[in-house]
């Protein structure tokens, strides 16, 4: 199992945060939006040194994803800002509509995606998002890992022409990706290489899936782990070439079982390989308060359950 | 400006008959908003717009529109082709299988005119408004228009985007509401009254005014009217006075042809109201 270290931990918003910096100096056709969540979204930087880029909308999600569509009318590349819930679900037809229906420049930008928002609780906790984006056509949906990984994301996707849904959160995680990668959409990313039990995981899922390869490898069991970046495009040569060694599969995600990454493993699967899989989820229901650490062992959302996830699919074989 | 106004008369009356006609090869869509609107559109269009030519999406150095309320989308395909932004050929595609005429506008088959989908109601607005900010971010001294239908005035967002627009000072955007009192399921004063809409556009920060929309002089001077109160600092407000079914007789005043299209003998006798004045499809 290759060793991954870290030295420093943070918040993957706060990638977002230097990404939309950085990517505000480089391209100026890039502004910002914000629905009354500055702070928790880490945009200060971005509007201290581009005021005029920036649209504060108040709480007013629905018009900020139909401003955000006009604003491109004329070239401009907006990011709105929001939490993941009111990114997604609350403004479901605007996004349908008016950005991907209409082939729009935007890109939604959701933090405290997940349980790991902690102790607001379910109203806010979105586990369905992964689904209700990659459903539209059109629509490129992210979800990186780290604060290196979505800073490189928040950068990369202004050259990508299209809408794109970037998934982060609020809890402070290992920072275990180069600071200098190029981020690739699309392009899914080796972990580790193995033979015994194919690991797909996306988000904070990828650092539990590491804990979990290095406890397996203790147990003699060889896990590749790939971190699956973009759900949407999935990156199947990836999926369909790990899987040809190891014949099964976990999927691991903070959302909903049903819609996210591993249904969209699943189908590619179905399709042209059908394989074991099993699926460290969310199991079909609604969050709760909580630590967020409480939360992911109480939702079967850690490194143990992959582990458990590991040795009942490879059983299956 | 007379002679002018009677041009314009004469292309409203050749869009009135591509309506119909639309409407009824298909037998659906949306004739009695479409016939409405008819003024409003014709001198947008023909008079009010300083417009490029060609179609390219950004609209940078041009006024630009956005229809709202979709459905009335007979009346913009018509005005659309009418000024030449497609073959007038091409309504006879309207709505059937493989045509850029979608049953609601939508950029998706890539119709010249069209920059936004609407149909799904609300959202219209504040799709101009923020194409109104790019504008001021670009330097462009060019105006946004917006149509939006008084039923639609039901939808939350719409709410959103007029209190938006005044606190940010978005005076490049002229937004229209057709005022017909007609909805699906009968008179809005009956299925949600909108109360006292020019008090609430008013309370709102915008600058308000009142024109009726069918009459071409009034119209005219009504939008003209509105494109002097921009730049300074409200975004405009025009509360349109229109007849659903405007210019055939039978589909006048009431709710029943708002998405009802009609059958052999009805277009005949809507025909024979309305002069063919550029020649038909």
């Amino acid at each position: 199992m290759k060793k991954y270290t870290y030295t420093d931990k943070k918040d993957t918003r706060s990638g977002f945060g230097a990404g939309l910096l950085e990517v505000g100096r480089k391209n100026e056709n890039v502004v910002a939006l914000c629905a009354d969540l500055v702070g928790s979204l880490k945009m200060n930087d971005f509007i201290k040194e581009f005021p005029d880029r920036f649209f504060q909308v108040g709480i007013a999600e629905a018009n900020m994803m139909g401003i955000a569509a006009g604003l491109t009318i004329g070239g401009k590349i907006p990011y709105t800002g929001t939490f993941a819930n009111f990114s997604t679900g609350r403004v479901y037809d605007q996004i349908r509509q008016s950005i991907a229906y209409s082939g729009k420049n935007v890109k939604i930008c959701a933090s405290h995606a997940g349980l790991t928002l902690g102790e607001d609780g379910a109203t806010h906790q979105i586990l369905e998002d992964i689904g209700l984006m990659k459903m539209l056509p059109g629509m490129t949906v992210i979800n990186p890992c780290d604060y290196n990984q979505t800073k490189a994301a928040t950068i990369a996707i202004a050259d990508h022409d299209g809408p794109v849904y970037l998934r982060f959160g609020r809890p402070v995680v290992p920072i275990f990706t180069d600071p200098d990668q190029k981020f690739e959409i699309g392009k899914a990313w080796m972990v580790n290489e193995g033979k015994d039990v194919s690991i797909f995981a996306t988000g904070h899922l990828v650092w539990e899936a590491i804990q979990a390869g290095e406890q397996l490898a203790e147990m003699g069991i060889d896990a590749e782990i790939i971190n699956i970046h973009t759900i949407k495009p999935l990156d199947e040569e990836a999926v369909l070439k790990s899987v040809a060694k190891t014949g099964c599969v976990v999927t691991a995600e903070e959302h909903n079982r049903l819609g996210g990454l591993g249904d969209s493993i699943a189908q590619l699967l179905a399709r042209n390989t059908p394989t074991p899989q099993e699926y460290v989820a969310v199991d079909d229901s609604f969050g709760e308060s909580g630590t967020p650490a409480q939360l992911m062992e109480k939702y079967g959302l850690n490194a143990a359950n992959i582990i458990a996830a590991a040795q009942r699919v490879i059983k299956r074989k | 400006m007379s002679e002018d106004i009677s041009k314009l008369e004469h292309i409203a009356s050749q869009v009135r008959r591509d309506i119909v006609r639309m409407v009824h090869a298909c037998q659906s869509g949306h004739p009695g908003g479409s016939l409405g609107c008819t003024d409003y559109f014709v001198a947008l269009y023909f008079n009010i717009m300083k417009r490029k030519a060609g179609f390219d999406m950004d609209g940078i150095g041009e006024d630009i529109f956005f229809l709202s309320n979709g459905h009335i989308s007979p009346v913009f395909y018509s005005t659309l082709a009418r000024a030449g932004y497609f073959e007038v050929s091409e309504l006879a595609t309207f709505r059937k299988i493989n045509s850029r005429l979608q049953g609601h506008p939508t950029t998706h088959e890539g119709l010249p005119g069209v920059r936004v989908a609407s149909g799904s109601l609300g959202q219209g607005l504040s799709v101009a408004i923020g194409a109104a900010r790019a504008k001021k971010l670009n330097q462009d001294n060019h105006l946004v228009y917006v149509l939006m239908g008084d039923g639609e005035q039901q939808e939350g967002q719409i709410w959103e985007a007029a209190m938006y627009a005044p606190h940010n000072k978005v005076d490049n955007l002229i937004a229209t509401i057709d005022y017909n009192g007609q909805q699906i399921d009968g008179a809005t004063e009956d299925v949600l009254s909108l109360g006292n809409l020019k008090a609430k556009w008013d309370a709102f920060g915008w600058d308000v005014l009142e024109m009726n929309g069918n009459a071409m002089s009034e119209v005219v001077a009504g939008l003209s009217e509105a494109k002097s109160r921009t730049g300074k600092g409200k975004p405009v407000l025009i509360l349109m006075k229109t007849e659903m079914g405007n210019g055939v007789d039978f589909m006048m005043g009431s709710h029943k042809w708002h998405g009802v299209a009609p059958n052999d003998e009805q277009l005949a006798a809507a025909l024979a109201q309305l002069e063919e004045t550029l020649g038909d499809y």
